[in-house]
């Protein structure tokens, strides 16, 4: 069968071009980002879990952190790595948020007289969640990284220590929380539409994807709110 | 049944609308809403007010021409065009917000009109296929899978009525340009534009000034006929395909 196609003569921009100056595209490189965030958490967590096993694994959980990589990479590089890997995908992920947002906002500039809630509460909140979570992150590294907003006697390479300073304070313990708790609404929204966004999700798929997405959400929320917890019980101390 | 009705009165696209407060009588229930609003214009017209427009067509849920944002739903409570929507959705004395698609890609005519050209500059970016023109090809010639035919059909059941676009917390057309991207790259018959229609359709889309998919899934839920938010997700899938492969060219 012959097909009479009109023959393009203009060239379509570079795939990158047309990633970013898409709607669909700012979603993929949110998901792709979220996604590596997601991951980076997940280890996170279960290394905070060790915590409840002492001071000196903790800390020397700490410091392998420092050495892992050797003796291929110097001393921190890994780390070092994980923390440009992090901040690309923190910068990417909340610029094309800002630019969607702002996008979203323009198309709908007269609002509806007769209000409804639309969405579910995790839908709904992802904006001021992910503002909540940057915030968060901000003070976190500044706290526990830096320690220049440390409550107490910041000591570098004392994590176990550092860390039941922060959650001695009750402003330590309800940042934390609260950001927890968005985070855990982030995940459980967050995780299914990346799914989307990427093409992976289906009907037959989704009760799958929307229990990972739970499961992952829980998990995270309360294995991150269990070290403020124990702090708080005197379980770690 | 009596009636209050709060309508969005709009002179013109430039002017300021507002709501307007009217009372019906006498309504029934066997009444659809489009002649619930036509008893409260024949009304209108008596008294010598100007009547509310709004648009209709068939009347019979398939054109796709009837919308209205009746309580904050898209064509009302029932899951269904607002033409099909009966006064037994409702209760003596009720009181019913009537507004007009909200969207800057669907700006305001009159009253309840708005203008959705924009759907059809969308569809003229890639909503078609290039078929030789006489006569009608032989059908066993282009073998089509059932699976395929039915998942091809869903996605046409779309009317383009636009009223994803209202529902949609950010007026986005994703699952408008979605049902057609997915009734057309599914069949063999589309497979020549299939990475330049999902590419053109979604850059319209965006060049339109609707908003973007955040998967609140309530365009699937307004919907009249059914389309599946899944039907999104295809979507991205198929431009993100195209977005690689037309990379390579």
């Amino acid at each position: 069968m012959l097909m009479a196609l009109a023959t393009r003569t203009d060239r379509r921009p570079s795939t990158i071009r047309t990633l970013w100056d898409s709607s669909v595209g700012k979603k993929t490189v949110m998901a792709v980002t979220g996604l590596i965030m997601l991951g980076y958490l997940v280890a996170h967590m279960a290394g905070n879990l060790k915590i409840f096993f002492g001071p000196g694994d903790f800390n020397g959980y700490a410091h392998w952190l420092r050495t892992m990589g050797e003796p291929v990479l110097h001393y921190e590089w890994a780390l070092w790595i994980v923390r440009f890997v992090l901040l690309a995908a923190v910068i990417l992920h909340a610029v094309s948020a800002a630019q969607l947002s702002r996008r979203d906002i323009k198309a709908r500039p007269v609002k509806y007289v007769h209000k409804r809630p639309r969405a579910s509460y995790a839908t709904r909140t992802m904006r001021w969640g992910g503002i909540i979570l940057a915030l968060f992150i901000v003070w976190h590294i500044l706290d526990l990284t830096t320690g220049t907003v440390h409550a107490g006697d910041f000591q570098h390479g004392q994590a176990y220590q550092n860390v039941v300073g922060t959650f001695s304070t009750w402003y330590g313990n309800t940042i934390y929380i609260v950001a927890m708790v968005a985070l855990g609404l982030h995940i459980q929204h967050g995780f299914w539409s990346a799914a989307q966004t990427l093409g992976a999700g289906s009907r037959n798929r989704d009760r799958l994807l929307k229990t990972v997405a739970n499961v992952l959400a829980l998990v995270l929320t309360l294995g991150f709110i269990a070290v403020p917890v124990a702090v708080m019980t005197g379980l770690v101390s | 049944m009596k009636l209050t009705l709060r309508v969005w009165r709009q002179k013109n696209a430039d002017e300021p609308g507002a709501m307007s407060t009217y009372q019906v009588d006498d309504i029934s229930q066997d009444m659809s809403f489009l002649e619930m609003l036509d008893t409260l214009n024949e009304e209108l017209t008596l008294k010598g007010e100007d009547p509310v427009a709004f648009d209709h067509d068939c009347r019979e849920g398939i054109c796709g021409a009837c919308s209205l944002v009746i309580n904050g739903d898209a064509h009302g409570p029932e899951r269904t065009t607002t033409c099909q929507l009966h006064m037994r959705s409702f209760s003596d004395g009720d009181t019913i917000d009537i507004e007009p698609w909200r969207a800057s890609a669907f700006p305001v005519i009159k009253d309840l009109v708005v203008d959705r050209t924009a759907f059809d500059r969308v569809i003229q970016s890639g909503g078609y296929i290039s078929a030789p023109t006489g006569t009608a090809p032989e059908a066993h010639a282009t073998p089509v899978p059932k699976p395929d035919a039915d998942y091809a059909f869903e996605n046409a059941e779309c009317i383009g009525c636009g009223a994803c676009v209202a529902a949609c917390p950010n007026g986005s057309a994703m699952l408008f340009t979605a049902a057609k991207v997915s009734h057309l790259n599914v069949l063999p018959q589309g497979a020549p534009e299939r990475e330049s229609r999902v590419l053109d359709m979604v850059a319209t889309m965006d060049a339109e000034g609707f908003g973007g998919c955040t998967l609140a899934g309530e365009c699937a839920t307004a919907c009249p006929k059914g389309i599946p938010l899944f039907s999104i997700t295809n979507m991205n899938k198929e431009w993100l395909r195209a977005t690689r492969k037309s990379g390579k060219r």
